[in-house]
Formats: C-alpha cells, structure tokens, sequence
C-alpha cells in the first residue's frame, strides 16, 4: 500500500491554510496600515487556492466561515463574511471566464497558468470582494468617493500580495 | 410539491449561498443598526486570548515609553493635588466621599486597537467580572478614547471615536457652548465637531473638551485643539475640524470610567415625556 503523506491530504492542507491565512491576517496585515490606513486582504487567497473539483457547498461554507473568523477578530458585524460567500459563489464562473470552459474538469494549478489569465482571475475576484465589503462596512451613499477609493487602493495591495505569495508558495 | 423540493435540489448551491450571504448581510445591518454585535464580536475567548496573549509579547517593545507617559501623567496629577491644596485652605471643605462617590475608574490595557476602517473598535482587558458594563466611557492619560459597547467575563469592546456611529457631547473649553463629535472616517488624527452655534467665538488652537451633558463622561475630560472651522450647509452652525490630542494609533493604558449616577440620570431622563 501506497503511503501518503499528510503534505498531499487537502482536508489537512486546507485546515493548516485556513488557521494560518486567519491568524496572519488579524495579528499582522490589520497592523500595517500603509499610507494610514491600507490593509491588505490577503485572507482571500485561501477562496483563490482552494481546489478547483470539489464540494461546492462545503466550498462555500468554509468561505463562509473564515469571512466570520476575520469578522469576530475585527469587530465589523458580518462583512468579511458577506463579501467572502459571494467571492466562493461567484468563484466558478469567474474561473470559467479567465481561463476558459476546459478548466473544470481537472484541478488547477494556480502557480503554473499564464500571467495575463492568472492576473484577470486575481483582479476580478479581488476588486468584486473589496467591493462588497466596504460597501457594507461604510454603508453610505454620502460617503461613495471614499469607499472607491478604500477599494482601489486596497486592492492593488492585495493583489500585488497575492501574485507575490502565488509565486512563492508554488508547487512543483 | 415535488416540483419545489426538486428546485431546491437543483438549485442546492446557490440556496446555500443565499442564505449564508443574507445571514451575513443581516448581522451587518444589526451591527450597524444597534452599534454593536450581540454574537460576533472581539469579546469571546478564542479571539480574546489570542489578541490577549500576542499583546503580551509585544507589549514589552513599548514599556519604555509607556512608562514614560505614566511617569508623565503622575507629575500632572501631583501639580494638580498640591497646587489644589494650597488653594483650597480657606474654601469651604468639601464632602469627598459624595465626590468620590460620583465616578469610579478603573484601569485597563488595550488588546487589539484599529484605526484603518469606516468604524473601529477597540478590545481591552477586564470584562464583566470586573465591574466593566456598557455604555461607560474610556479615556486614556490624553484624552478621550470611546464608550463600552460589549462585554464578556473577561474582556470588552470600546467602539472608539474614530468610529462614524459615535456622537459624543463636546464643548468649547473657554465658553460653554456645546455640540457633538463625530468622524468622517477619513484621517485618524482628526475628528469633527458640529452644531456649535454661529455665536461661539472660535478660534484654531482653541481647546475642545468633553461636555458633561452625557451621563457617561464627566466634564472637562481632554478631546483636541482646533485645526479648522467652517460654517455648515445652513449657515447657522459651524464644522470644526479637531486634531486630537490622543494618537489613537499608539495606545496601550487607558482608564474606564463608571458614573454611579448614570442610572439615576438615565431614569429621570426616561421619566419625562416625549413630545
């Protein structure tokens, strides 16, 4: 019998991925606060990496959940947790129009895809999460200039650091 | 029937996803609607002992300077307590335990501060089991900080002034003219004061304080110096830009202060009738 080693177990990958994402995020990026206050969101990445040909429901419910872990960390009600179960729902098309219906049926590697698809994957998926959620958090009208800016600027930080952490965490 | 049952199997994913987006949008405008959040919050214990023990490494990196500010805060208040006796000989002796009676602080360190959103809030230590209940104010050695918003045994939540909800009654230090303070969520060093009437004289640099017309702070308690005025759309009325005294971004010590009387107060408020 062939052994596995837990490194290739996705239950084990995914739980370690959630746990580590989370604590990074509220104990570390929540402190950057560049040019003030930007902070980058790069809890997403855990919703970017997850596979590709599994569960969906389970997919969205763990998203689900690590949007409320970072929301009872920061103590802002319910966005992260809006924005994240729509980034998960919204997932498997945004995926078929980055990079084309063929890519479902097998696992996606995200590391080894071409960079202008990879880059329209990352965009869009991170420009309709921010989008939602400081929309929710600053829940105004009166204050629309403010909440597109919030959203760009925090954006590009994010994507930079999630094409960053793509490249380095790529697996062989 | 059979037909309903079929379309929610069909359509499995996207109920799902309908119902955990609309429970997560619903605790959001509760949060917004009731300023805090009954079952999401920072105050449980997973959150709280590991902002509580990451808070107690870091901590170390700024002892220096935090005695500092105590060191700093101590000299104040002994110039006030010697220069206040020495002036108080031949005035009539006040009944200290009525004053003291009045309001009681307590101390508390700050777990986990932010500054970067639309509405932050703050978690300290010493919740419930110390005495620690809502709608009671938090100031540091600086000035003021926010209000108590949730508790648990252990730990609580300030929603601090550099959070969009707050109102909190301020006035002019040189005349009483009083309005609130509340903040725009764009820089964390100033906040803004409206509704102080046309008639004020104002001018930059003047000292802002807290108003006493709140039962949850006493007067006189330190906010900012003003950096800029203007009059409001009506005309009446003046927005006053506040940089404040406190740098919410560096805060550690702060003081949680209960009025004995807020009850009372609250209860006589309550008594009149509303037309």
């Amino acid at each position: 019998m062939k052994q596995v080693s837990p490194m290739n177990n996705p239950i084990i990958i995914n739980s370690i991925r959630f746990i580590l994402l989370v604590l990074l995020q509220v104990l570390l990026l929540n402190h950057i606060n560049l040019f003030g206050n930007l902070n980058p969101l790069l809890y997403i990445l855990f919703i970017i990496w997850y596979p590709t040909d599994n569960n969906r429901i389970l997919f969205i419910f763990l998203s689900f959940l690590i949007g409320l872990s970072i929301d009872s960390f920061t103590d802002s009600g319910g966005v992260h947790a809006a924005a994240s179960v729509f980034l998960a729902y919204i997932r498997p098309y945004v995926l078929k129009l980055s990079f084309g219906s063929s890519i479902e049926k097998q696992s996606l590697k995200l590391g080894q895809t071409p960079y202008p698809q990879r880059f329209i994957y990352l965009l869009i998926l991170i420009l309709t999460h921010h989008l939602i959620l400081f929309s929710l958090e600053i829940f105004s009208f009166a204050h629309i200039l403010l909440l597109l800016q919030k959203t760009f600027y925090t954006s590009i930080f994010t994507f930079i650091l999630c094409v960053l952490s793509i490249s380095l965490f790529r697996r062989k | 029937m059979q037909q309903i049952f079929q379309f929610f199997v069909k359509n499995k994913n996207f109920m799902v996803f309908l119902l955990l987006f609309l429970f997560s949008v619903g605790i959001t405008i509760q949060s917004h609607i009731y300023h805090r959040n009954k079952f999401i919050n920072s105050a449980n214990w997973v959150t709280g002992g590991i902002y509580s023990t990451t808070s107690d490494i870091s901590g170390y990196f700024g002892l220096q300077t935090e005695n500092e500010h105590l060191v700093e805060e101590n000299q104040y208040l002994r110039s006030l307590l010697f220069n206040k006796s020495i002036n108080s000989v031949d005035s009539i002796v006040m009944d200290s335990t009525k004053i003291l009676d009045h309001f009681e602080f307590r101390s508390a360190s700050i777990f986990k501060n932010s500054y970067d959103k639309s509405k932050n809030y703050i978690l300290i230590n010493g919740g419930s089991e110390e005495g620690v209940a809502e709608d009671m104010g938090v100031i540091s050695p600086k000035g003021i900080v926010g209000i108590i918003r949730n508790t648990s045994k252990n730990y609580a939540v300030v929603q601090s002034i550099l959070n969009s909800y707050s109102q909190i009654n301020a006035s002019l230090k040189n005349s009483n003219h009083f309005g609130t303070l509340n903040w725009d969520g764009k820089d964390y060093k100033t906040v803004q004061l409206i509704d102080i009437p046309k008639q004020a004289s104002i001018q930059k640099g003047d000292t802002i304080i807290t108003g006493g017309m709140s039962a949850i702070f006493p007067k006189g308690i330190l906010i900012g110096s003003i950096k800029d005025y203007k009059l409001d759309l009506t005309g009446n009325a003046y927005i006053i830009d506040i940089s404040l005294f406190n740098d919410m971004s560096n805060l550690k010590n702060i003081y949680v202060i209960e009025n004995k009387q807020q009850k009372e107060v609250e209860n006589l408020e309550a008594s009149i009738p509303n037309e």
